[in-house]
Order: structure tokens, then sequence, then C-alpha cells
């Protein structure tokens, strides 16, 4: 049995594949969770297997799990195994699997560098395709960083299909290692032009995904754009360069006018509706970008909407959808466009889809017109009534209310109707906007005197039904707030109800006990207030019974409030019951308390202007500007002043004032009554309604015509009374005076915000108001406050994503390459270039190599090279070589000072830059609309940074011409590119003289500047002391230029210890037998400050360097500046050795003059040389390197061990690649092999091993046994020394 | 994009890609949102909707609903694009998709995706360019296995 069990499993395990396990689960519905797990037990049994394809079919299981929902993390070190398969099937399943569970906190990810790596460089393309797809899912900041420049080598790949996707990958990089976006930047911009029309789609993609987040960084590509957008036909592309735009133009509205006629143009023309819908979202954009000062493009507007009507009639829901949405945008600057539409936005009401309904809503809301607003909320009502769903429901009771109460009840023209729509609204059932309703009803009690009444009188009417309204299902709702501000309105203003005895009577009545704490406060309050006011009343007429029988109703009902859970109703109960009790007795004894029980709350509530009381003025001999104490410090005084009064004036007046804004004169109040009584005279409507249900059928009949609009001069009825609770707040803080005026102030304030006031009154009246309303900031600063804060959450990605990328590159800016250990990964600028070359061009250079003849060739190739380099000779190029290596020294030289100045210097350099951008910008914006967008190119191309990819074709086709030499100069700077350039090109025409079509050819120019770009020299971060003094302290390091000049260059970086300035430096360096400095123009002395021209004064940096060039028969170098104290300064010099096998010295000496002193110091200087300067590791690649071994070249051999190294091994490997220039080819456990080449072309290849008892041994090969000797002696003493 | 779901009508998810990394708990948690609340809608209502900061447009075909996640400024009318190229793509690899395809060729479903999309961009809009590529890796797959027949 149980073997037959053991065996069964066995058959499964190795039968089982997917489809299997598919149908198994169909099989076993009931039991699906138990058929799992064993399945999961099987698939652990077969991940234990060696066999590879046993491993992939049970990853490919366990991805299939993992949709299901299972966690198959513990997985992932298979996963690994089966992404690192040769065969392709397993590869893929893999990278699927990987793809779908990984992410980038997943820990195994670390160890698939290297594996991805290998993949991306393969030969088969879809093994790189399949790792590009699954790298876009899962990658991580690291592998990002380590892997930059392998998808960067891939955009240059000849296959499209392999570009498009490095293209689209290159979208995550950027978002995990912000870095890379400056150096990879022009690159991806050239692939706008890539002759694939995917690759050209991704690229645009791409950027448009970069600018829609960013969009200020990405200005200067608009020409590119534009040119795209009027050129190609890829409706796919058009839609996201559309959009592209659409983030644009709020930006630059010169572009969006540049834009108005391709997009109406594309709006006429096109059939996708994608497009369209495209097209005018950013039409709306750029009309709202230009909507000041653009009368003119009505048309455009109507056109939009017209189209947008066209969609939202369609049958199409999604069109429908869509179409709202856009209108909705036009609403904001175009309204009337949008009201033409109403009957459309209407109907859209009674669509059956719920989200097409809240976006006409939406719509609706600012449709809205003094007209209209009648008309809508009915429509709204009744929808109401029939809409489904309490969800809804709420959100169109929200709706209405914000409809009508928006701007301050700007469209409201009649406020008896408007009482009895929210009257109305307190009937729907299950709301949770009543607190919303509440807030409402006391806002037009307390602010609209002329319904004052009626509104009162509605209240009453709700009190006397509250039953109906908190009904069984008020339980769920918070309906029940409409009470707390009926009982409120009808306590604040019993004076104006019918009859205050039957709303005593409804308050005190049934369920109130049930309601929640605060509105049974409210109650209680208000009870006390209404009997105030019966007691006053029924005093005058002598009405004893009408006493006797309110003062017991409410000794009769109070006790239960008394006995309340909530202290508030308590405290306040009991309170009111001891004051009843008093004017009981004081009846008995026949004295009348309604005057006195009045005034407890006499006054009348009083709106308050925001701030209003920071504006009252200080009573006489009140100094608040004297301390009481001792002032802390100056800077709290106004704050405290502040607080203090607010503090005061607060605890005064929470009661009773509110948030009120308006308050017109007496003039206008009266004025408002008699409109008010005139209207309610001559209307009937306006008869007081007895009954509750009344007001439905009567707004319901409201015709449009019918309302008095012509009896209320516009906004009249906003206007509230002034009213005199200020004087209760005057009288107990005796500010008398001041009260008076601040009354005045808030009237002119008021009178402000009132909307009728002359626009002179306006002028003087905002004179004396502070402006604290964040309403009434204008909008545009509002907006563009928006802009410069970035609200973006901190860990957004695409914060990060916020760089300028007009700035010309800095060489230190370049993709990090590989590196064989992690922990200088961020400080080696790594060496090993050859192996980012094109396929073609390895095999080719080793080809050279190998001929018999080779020494022959070399010194052929070497000649045309120096002929090349007499011909290519510019100082521009020389300058930027030499400014290639300033940069990164900065980084390594410990000072306070240098990276300040660095970068106030690239500050200079952005300002600059930035303005030339924007000046290009200008320039092609400022062109015709009717010249092409090609000549409108044509033009920029000149000076343009968003340079053309035709500009690029351009200068490798004319390279050879010598004539267009200076103007490609200033291009080639214009194009942050270093100047070897043109040399490059012309090596690799030299070299590979193979025939290429076009097609080929742009790819070659690409292909060229990876090179270029890897070519540039690697600094030496590496300075050694050269001479110090008191007052002076000189560093120095070395560079072998190789590949260029065969060159040495020599950065002496000056730093001052002095406190005071040092001027006319002067160096002495007398050249020795066999190393000489370079005394070329241009070649020389090169400050600092100078490394980041702006291309366009090019031309005056080379003039000034010529000035600057020290006389060539003398061993004089003038260095023309001084240093300040504390300041360092930096020249570089170059030289040339005749013998690279030996180690040189320099001899030379410095003087300088310190300020003060008369006589000059002297300090005397020796530079040296060992060999390693010459050498040079940036060429090494693995294939080069064993091709090197292998082919016998290396005759010199020679070693050295040491014993007891205390370094450790990546300290040992630091010392070899920065102070001995190698580059590490391979690196497994403690062993590497490092290359490095001399300026004469002499190979020098070692091999380092570090065992753990500290004993190291390095073993060198050469071509030059002199050079191999010196090198190993040079590294050994300065490994023993460091010892 | 920021992620795409394929589910059948009895919420049973078919195909799921992540183009923005979330904790497994969190895929789980919008997944079963989202599959609830489309199958909730009605045949006759718009494609998109509105959920937290994104924007979902969905498609049925036949038993299975194609649900995309898209942000805020991305067109909702090109997502139904991509969605009706995918499900183009899918037909004519399989001839006439169904439900079941998917279910049995999972892997191949998630490869087509990724030659249309990379990173959540629309990598390749040739649905023949697609197909070729797909066509070619098949190839290239058989001759694997042809090598593992032989190895086992």
């Amino acid at each position: 049995m149980a073997l037959r069990k053991v065996k069964g499993n066995l058959e499964r395990m190795f039968d089982k594949n997917l489809t299997d396990l598919v149908r198994g689960i169909r099989n076993n519905k009931e039991t699906e969770s138990k058929y799992i797990s064993q399945c999961m037990e099987e698939i652990k049994t077969e991940l234990r297997q060696d066999n590879l394809a046993v491993k992939a079919n049970a990853v490919a299981k366990l991805t299939y799990l993992q949709m299901l929902g299972y966690d198959i993390s513990w997985a992932g070190f298979n996963i690994i195994e089966v992404m690192s398969s040769p065969k392709f099937t397993y590869k893929r399943i893999g990278y699927l699997s990987a793809s779908q569970c990984f992410h980038q906190d997943t820990e195994v990810l670390m160890l698939t560098t290297n594996m991805i790596r290998k993949d991306l460089n393969s030969h088969n393309m879809y093994d790189s395709g399949t790792a590009l797809t699954g790298l876009a899912c899962f990658i991580s900041g690291d592998l990002a960083r380590d892997l930059a420049n392998d998808v960067m080598t891939l955009l240059t790949s000849t296959k499209p299909y392999l570009r498009k996707k490095a293209v689209l990958l290159l979208y995550k990089v950027f978002l995990k290692f912000p870095e890379a976006l400056r150096p990879a930047f022009p690159r991806l911009k050239e692939k706008l032009e890539d002759p694939d029309p995917g690759v050209q789609s991704a690229a645009v993609n791409v950027i448009c995904e970069l600018a829609r987040k960013n969009p200020k960084n990405y200005l200067s590509l608009a020409p590119v754009f534009f040119k795209l957008m009027t050129s190609s036909t890829n409706n796919w592309m058009l839609i996201k360069i559309i959009k592209l735009f659409g983030a644009l133009t709020p930006l630059e509205p010169r572009l969006g006018k540049k834009l108005i006629e391709p997009l109406t143009n594309l709006i006429h023309s096109t059939s996708a509706m994608s497009l369209l819908y495209e097209c005018i979202n950013t039409v709306i954009a750029v009309l709202i970008s230009i909507s000041s000062g653009m009368p003119n493009h009505n048309a455009s507007i109507q056109l939009c909407v017209q189209k947008l009507r066209i969609l939202i009639e369609d049958s199409d829901q999604n069109l429908k959808y869509l179409g709202l949405l856009a209108m909705s945008k036009i609403l904001k600057t175009h309204p009337k466009s949008v009201q033409a539409h109403k009957d459309l936005v209407l109907q859209c009401l009674d669509d059956k889809d719920e989200s097409i309904r809240l976006r006409a809503l939406d719509l609706l809301y600012g449709m809205v017109t003094k007209k209209t607003v009648m008309e809508i909320v009915r429509r709204l009502m009744t929808h109401m009534d029939r809409a489904e769903g309490t969800m809804y429901r709420d959100e169109l009771l929200q709706k209405i209310i914000l409809i009508c109460s928006q701007n301050n009840f700007q469209y409201i023209t009649n406020f008896e109707w408007y009482v009895s729509v929210l009257v109305e609204l307190c009937r729907m059932e299950g709301t949770q906007h009543g607190g919303l309703i509440a807030s409402q009803l006391m806002d037009v009690a307390i602010r609209v005197v002329a319904v004052r009444e009626f509104t009162v009188g509605q209240m009453a009417l709700l009190l006397d039904n509250a039953h109906v309204i908190v009904g069984p299902a008020a339980a769920r709702s918070s309906i029940a707030e409409v009470l707390y501000a009926a009982a409120w309105i009808c306590g604040e203003f019993s004076q104006l109800l019918a009859n205050p005895k039957a709303t005593l009577e409804s308050m005190v009545r049934g369920k109130v006990v049930s309601l929640p704490g605060h509105i049974q406060a409210i109650y209680v309050h208000n009870m006390l207030k209404l009997y105030a006011h019966i007691i006053a009343t029924a005093e005058e007429e002598d009405d004893s019974e009408m006493i006797e029988e309110v003062t017991n109703l409410l000794l009769e009902r109070l006790p239960v409030f008394v006995s309340s859970g909530d202290l508030e109703v308590q405290e306040r109960a009991s309170c009111i019951v001891h004051i009843v009790t008093y004017v009981q007795k004081c009846h008995k004894h026949g004295d009348k308390v309604g005057a006195d029980l009045a005034l407890l709350m006499t006054g009348e509530l009083n709106p308050v202007a925001p701030k209003a009381q920071k504006k009252v003025p200080l009573p006489d001999g009140l100094d608040l500007d004297a301390w009481i104490n001792d002032p802390p410090s100056e800077s709290e005084e106004e704050e405290d002043d502040a607080l203090e009064k607010e503090i005061f004036v607060k605890a005064d007046s929470s009661y009773k004032h509110r948030k009120e804004k308006y308050e017109p004169s007496e003039e206008e109040l009266q004025k408002l009554r008699d409109a008010r009584r005139a209207e309610q005279a001559s209307n009937p409507y306006y008869v007081k309604s007895s009954a509750l249900s009344s007001p439905r059928p009567n707004h319901n009949s409201i015709q449009v015509d019918e309302i008095p609009v012509t009896a209320i001069d516009l906004n009249v009825s906003l206007k509230i009374p002034g009213m005199t609770s200020l004087d209760k707040y005057q009288v107990v803080d005796g500010w008398q005076d001041g009260g008076k005026k601040r009354h005045k102030k808030q009237k002119k304030r008021s009178k402000r915000k009132g909307q009728v006031s002359s626009s002179s009154e306006e002028e003087i009246n905002r004179m004396h108001v502070v402006n604290t309303d964040i309403g009434e900031m204008p909008e545009g600063a509002h907006l563009s406050d928006d802009y410069e804060i970035d609200d973006r959450p901190e860990d957004d990605p695409h914060r990060a994503l916020d760089i300028n990328l007009d700035e010309p590159l800095s060489p230190n800016e370049v993709l990090p390459t590989r590196t064989h250990y992690e922990a200088h990964a961020q400080r080696k600028i790594e060496s090993n270039n050859e192996a980012k070359l094109i396929p073609s061009e390895i095999p080719l250079k080793m080809k050279t190599r190998n001929k018999k003849e080779r020494k022959e060739k070399k010194e052929k190739t070497k000649k045309v090279k120096k002929e090349e380099k007499k011909v290519k000779k510019k100082p521009s190029r020389d300058a930027n070589l030499i400014l290639d290596l300033i940069d990164p020294l900065k980084e390594t030289v410990i000072s306070d000072k240098v990276p300040v100045a660095a970068n106030h210097i690239n500050g200079i350099a952005d300002a600059k830059n930035k303005e030339k951008t924007s000046d290009d910008l200008d320039f092609w914006l400022s062109k015709e609309l009717s010249q092409t967008p090609e000549s409108c190119m044509d033009g920029t191309t000149k000076t343009a940074s968003p340079s053309t990819p035709s500009s690029s074709k351009d200068d490798s086709k004319s390279k050879k011409t010598k004539t267009k030499k200076e103007k490609k100069a200033k291009k080639e700077k214009d194009r942050d590119k270093p100047e070897k350039k043109l040399k490059k090109n012309e090596k690799e025409i030299d070299t590979l003289s193979r025939n290429r079509d076009e097609y080929e050819e742009t790819n070659g120019t690409v292909t060229q500047e990876v090179e270029e770009k890897l070519a540039v020299p690697e600094p030496q971060p590496y300075s050694r002391l050269l001479a110090e003094d008191s007052h002076i302290r000189i560093v120095y390091s070395t560079a072998a230029m190789d590949g260029v000049m065969s060159e040495i260059l020599v950065c002496i970086k000056f730093i001052s210890q002095s406190s005071k300035p040092i001027s006319k430096l002067q160096l002495i360096l007398p050249d020795s037998s066999a190393l000489k400095m370079i005394r070329t123009p241009g070649k020389l002395v090169f400050e600092t400050g100078y490394r980041l021209f702006p291309p366009k004064e090019m031309g005056m940096a080379v003039f000034q360097r010529k000035q600057r060039q020290p006389d060539p028969q003398s061993e004089l170098v003038n260095l023309p500046w001084s240093l300040d104290p504390g300041e360092s300064k930096e020249t570089q010099l170059s030289f040339t050795a005749e013998d690279v096998t030996i180690p040189h010295k320099l001899r030379g000496s410095l003087s300088y003059i310190q300020d003060g002193s008369s006589s000059s110091s002297d300090i005397s200087l020796r530079l040296e040389f060992p060999v390693t300067t010459f050498l040079s590791g940036k060429t090494a690649s693995r294939a080069t390197f064993t091709d090197l071994l292998s082919s016998g070249q290396l005759s010199a051999r020679s070693s050295f061990t040491l014993p007891n190294c205390p370094w450790s091994f990546p300290e040992v490997l630091e010392e070899l690649t920065l102070g001995g220039s190698l580059a590490v080819v391979e690196c497994v456990d403690q062993t590497a092999s490092l290359y490095g080449r001399s300026l004469h072309g002499h190979h020098v290849c070692l091999l380092v091993k570090y065992q753990a008892s500290h004993h190291l041994t390095i073993d060198g090969k050469s071509t030059e046994g002199i050079l191999l000797s010196n090198a190993l002696d040079h590294l050994k003493t300065t490994l023993m020394q460091k010892q | 994009m920021q992620f795409m779901l394929l589910f059948s009508r009895q919420g049973k998810l078919r195909l799921q890609k992540w183009y923005e990394a979330h904790p497994d708990k969190v895929k789980k948690k919008i997944t079963r949102e989202l599959i609830s609340t489309i199958l909730a809608r009605k045949p006759k209502m718009s494609s998109f909707l509105e959920w937290k900061d994104l924007k979902i447009v969905y498609k049925r075909y036949a038993s299975l609903y194609f649900c995309c996640a898209i942000e805020q400024q991305d067109n909702e009318l090109l997502t139904l694009e991509v969605i009706h190229r995918y499900v183009e793509l899918l037909d004519k690899y399989f001839g006439s998709v169904c439900e079941l395809d998917i279910i049995f060729n999972f892997e191949k479903a998630y490869f087509m995706l990724d030659e249309l999309m990379v990173g959540g961009e629309v990598c390749e809009t040739s649905k023949k360019n697609v197909l070729k590529a797909i066509a070619a890796q098949d190839l290239l797959q058989e001759v694997s296995y042809g090598d593992t027949a032989y190895e086992l």
C-alpha cells in the first residue's frame, strides 16, 4: 500500500506539468486548498532536484499558484536558478516568475545583478528582451544603478526590438536611480529620431512620462516635439506628444498659441476618438493658460464644446462620461460656452450610470446662474425623489446645497424659496448631511433678516413635527441636527414666533430626551429664551394665567433634563430650573421680572468680519507695547499682542458672535426691508405657510418669470443688518470708543464684500482691511504658489527626477559602470570601458593587435593619429579635456572652499545656460506660424541646446571638412559632448572601413558617442603632496591621457593656509631630459574658473587663454590669479615623456608674494612621476585581457609578495586602481586581475592574490620588462609605506 | 499604467501584471476590491471609474474582464485601445481565444503582454511585430525543448 503510494507520488512528481496542475485544481473544486497544499509539497520536492527542467516546471507551477494568491516568496532562490539557465525556455519561465513575485525589496535580487547583465548582453536578442521586460517589473535602486550602463548600451543595439524595450526600461531606471537621468538624457533624446517608429514612439512615451511630472525641465524640447507632431501619423505617439504639450503649455503660453492651429486641425480631421479626446484636453489646457488677453479663441472653444457635445450625445457611455469630464474643465474658464448646453447636462442626470450622473452634477454646480438656479434645483429635487441608493441621494443633497450656497448665495434671489428647499431636504430619509442643512438654516436665518420671520415660522413647524423628522430611520442618519438649528432659531428669534407658547410646548414634549446631548442642551437653553419672552409679553398684558401655565410647564418638564447623563444638558437644566423657581417666587410677591429676565438674553446676534478683532483701536491710556515683564525678545512682542487680544475677544464673544461677514448699513437695511415688504405684499406666494408640507408644491410651481427679481436690487437680499451684541462686548470691555470705531469699519468692510459697493469705495476700504481671508486670495497668486511648492509626497519617485536637463553635463556625471567591488562603486569611475564598445569593435581591435607587423602598423596609426591631432587641435577640445579632469578631482580633495567655489561656478553656468535655452525657445516661439517647423528647426540648431538629431547627423557627415571645424566646435559644446568625439569618429572611420548604409550610419554615430563618452580620460582622484609651508599647501595628481595625445596631465592644486591673500604665484619647472612640459597654445595654464564656459563664449575663452599662455622659452609659469585666505585653486599642466618605462622626477620651485610682505617666498617642488603614472586601465576588458595572456606577447614577468599586508583586499585594490591607475578586469573572491596600458602602448597585466593571513602576492606580466619591474617596485613601495 | 488584471465573471483572477511594486497583501486587497466593484457594475455603465487616486478602465470580453489602472492624466480611451489590442493579439495567437486558453496557457498570455507593454507603457503597437516576436521565441523554446527531451 505504502509502496504504491510512493510510486504514485513519484509518477506524478515527474508527470505533473502546469497543465496537469491547472486541470487538477479545476477537478478538485471542493478540496482546492488541500489539493494545492499537496501540490506545493510536490513542488518543493521537485525544486530539490538537480535537473533544471524539473525545476523550471516547478517554478512555472509556482507562478500559477502565486496568481491564485499563494505565497511563493520562499522560492526566490529557485526562481533565480531557473532564470540563470542557459536555455531560453527555462530562462523565460524564470523571468516570468520573477516579474510576478519579485519586487524592489526582494532580497535575493542582490544576487541577480551579474546574471541579468549577462542576459542583457546576450547574443540572443530574445534573452536580452526577456531580461529587459523582466527588469521593468522588479528593478530596484541597486539594480538600476548597476545596470543603467548596460541598458544604455542596448539603446544603440542594431535591433529595434531591443532598442525599443531598453528605451522603455530607462524610465524605470530613472525612477529608481535619478542620477542616471542627466547622463542618459542626450541619448534618449536622440531616440526621438530613431529610424524605427517603435523606438521613436517608445522614446516619446518615456519623455512624455518624465515631462508630465516635471514639465519645466522639458520645455526646451518643445520644438522637437512640435516637429514630430506635425509630421507623424502614428496616433499612439501623437496622443503622447499632445499630452506632453498639455503639460508644457501652462508654463509657456506662447507655446499654446503655436499649438492651437495644428490641434484644431487634428480635431477636425481625426477619426480616432482617443486622439480627439486628447486634443480637446490639450486645447482646453492651452485655453486655460492663455485665457487672459486672448479673446479671439472663441472659435476653438466653440469647436471643443461642439465636439464634446457630440461625445456626450453619443450612445457610448464611455464617450459620454469623458465628454462630461472634459466639459467640466472648460467650465472653469469659459462658463458661458458650457451653459448653452444645460439641457444636455440635465438629460445626463437621468442616465443609468451613476458615474455619469455624478459627472453631470459636477457640471451643474458651475452652470448655475440667478436665472437657472431654481429650475436646476427643482430638477435635482425631483431627481432625488426618484434616485436609488442613499449614497447618490446624499450626493445630490450636498450638491443642491453647494449650488445654492456657493459664493455666499450669489445666485439666490429668493430666500424664502431657499428656506423651503432646505425644509424640504429635511424630509429626506437617512441623509448624512443633517449638519449641513442645519448650518444652512442658521446661516440664512441670521444673515437674511428679511426672511427671518418666515424661517422662524418654518422652524416652529419643524419643532412641532420633530417626531416626523426623527423617525425610525433617523438612527443611522444625522437629520436630527436640523432640530438643533430649529430650536436655536426659535429661541433666538422668539419675538418673531406666532405662538411662543405652542412652540415651547412642542419643545418640551415627547422624545427630546432621546436626541443627542448637544441638541438637548440647545433645546434646554432655548426654552429659557422662549420662557423669558413669554413672561415678558405676559407681564405686559397682565396675563397671569399664562405665566403660571408656562412656569408650571417648565417646572414639570425640566427635571427630566436635570437628570440627564449629558453634563451640558444637566448643568443648563438645573440652572434654568432655579431661574424659573426664582421667577415663580417673584411673581408670588407680585414683582415683575420679565424685563430683568429678558436682560439675560438681550442683545442681537451680530456678524463679525473675520479678523475684525484685530481692528479694534486701542483705548487711551493703554499701551500694549509697554512691557509688564522684561521682554524676552523683540520678535515675540507682536505675536503676544495679537494673541492677547484674540484670547480676550474670543472669551467674550465665543457664545454669540458668529462668523458672519456682512453688515450692511442702516440705509441699505431699510431699503431692503422696504423692498422685501413690498415684494411680500404683492406676491400671494409669500403669505406665510401654515403647514409643513406647503413649501414643496410651492416651489415646484414657481416659474422663473415669477421670481420677483426686479424687486430686489442684485444681492441686496444678502445684506445683513448691523447687530448689537457688539455693544454688549463693549460694555464688558469698557472700550466703548474703540467699539464704535470698529463698528464703523466693519460696516465698510462688509460693504466691500457685498459686491455692490462702487469701486472707489472699495479701494478706500481695502486700505483699512487686512487681507487675511484665504478665500480672497487672487486666483493667480494661489496658482503660482501651487506651482512653486512641490506638494508631492516625499517618497514620490518623480520628485527626484526634477532635474535640469539643459545644464551641460559635467564629466563626473557618467553612468556608473561595472565595478567589481561595491565599496568603491561610487568613488571610482569605472575603467572597464572596452566592455561597452559595440561588439564589432572588439574583435577588430584584437585582430589588429594579433597581426605580425603590428608594431609597424601601430607606428603608422600613431602617425595618422598625430596628424589628425594637429588638424584637430582646437583650443576648445583641449580645454574640455582639461575641464573634464578637473571636476572629479575636486571631489576628492578635502577642502571646504572648493565645493563651494564649484557650486558657485556651476550656478553661474546654470543661469547662463538657462538664459540661453530660454532664448532659443523664445526664438522658436516667436517664429511666424506660417513657417514650417522644419525651417524653425534649422534656425535654432546653431545655438539651440535642444539639439535636433538632424544636427548630429550633420556633424558626423561633415566632420572631415576643416572649414566647418569652428562651427562644429560650438555645436559640440552645445551638446555637452566631450570634444573627443570628432577624433573618435575619425578613428573609427579609419579603422573600420566598412560600408554602411544610411541606416547604419546613424547607428554608428550613436555608437561613437558611447565610445566617446567612455573614452573620457579617467581622472585619478589621488592627490599627492607636492610641497607645503606655513602659507600654502600644494597637492598634485596625475592622469595619463592615453589615446588622445599621449601626454600626462598634472593637476596642481594650491591651497592657501595663510591668513592673507597670496598673489603673484609663479611656477618654475625646467624640463628634464626625458620629461617636457607642453607649451602649445591653449594647452597650458588654465584655471578652474573657466571650466564651464557657456558655448557661446567659447571664442572669448580661447582668446583669454592665449593671452595667459606663458613664454614658451622660459620655464616660468605665471599664475594669473591670487589666492584669498582659505581659498584653493587649481592649474593644469601637460607633460610628455620620452620614455615611459622608467620613473621620472621634475624639480622646480614656486614663488609667491604674500600680501603685506615685500619679498617673495620660494618653495622648492619635486614632481614625481612613477611609471604607473603613464599607465591607464581604461581600455581593459576581459576579452582583450584573455586574448593578451594567451597571445604570448607578454614576455616579461615579475612578481613580489608582501607577507604581512595590513590592508584588506579592497583597500589594496583601491590603491592599485587609484594610485596605480590600473583597471580591475576580473575579481573573484580575494583574487583580482588588473590591466593597464602605458602611453606608448605597453601592456601590463597583474594578478593580485590575497590570502586570509594577509599574505599578498602580485604577479605581473608585460610586454616591457623595465616598465613592469619599475611599476611593481613602485607599487611595492607604496604598499609598504602605508604599512 | 499601474497594473492590469484579468478576471472572470465569477471573480476568479486569471492574470495580473503589476507595473508598480506593492506588497502581496496590498495587491490582494486591491484585486479583491476592484473585482467586486467592477462585477457589481451594470453592463450599460461606462468603462471608467475613479478609484482612490487612480482611474480604472475595464472592458468585458465574453466572460473575461480586462481591467487596467491608470493615472489621473492618462487617456482612458487609449487604455481601452491597449486592452483591445491585447485581446486581438490573444485572439490571433490562440485562434479565437477563450477563457480556457488563458487559464491553461497563462504564461503565453503573459509573454504576449510583455511584448505589448514594458514597464506599463505601450512598447509595440504593431500586431504583426508582436506576433512575429512571440513566434520567434516560441520557436526558440521548441528548440530548447528538443534539447530537454534529449537530456532527459
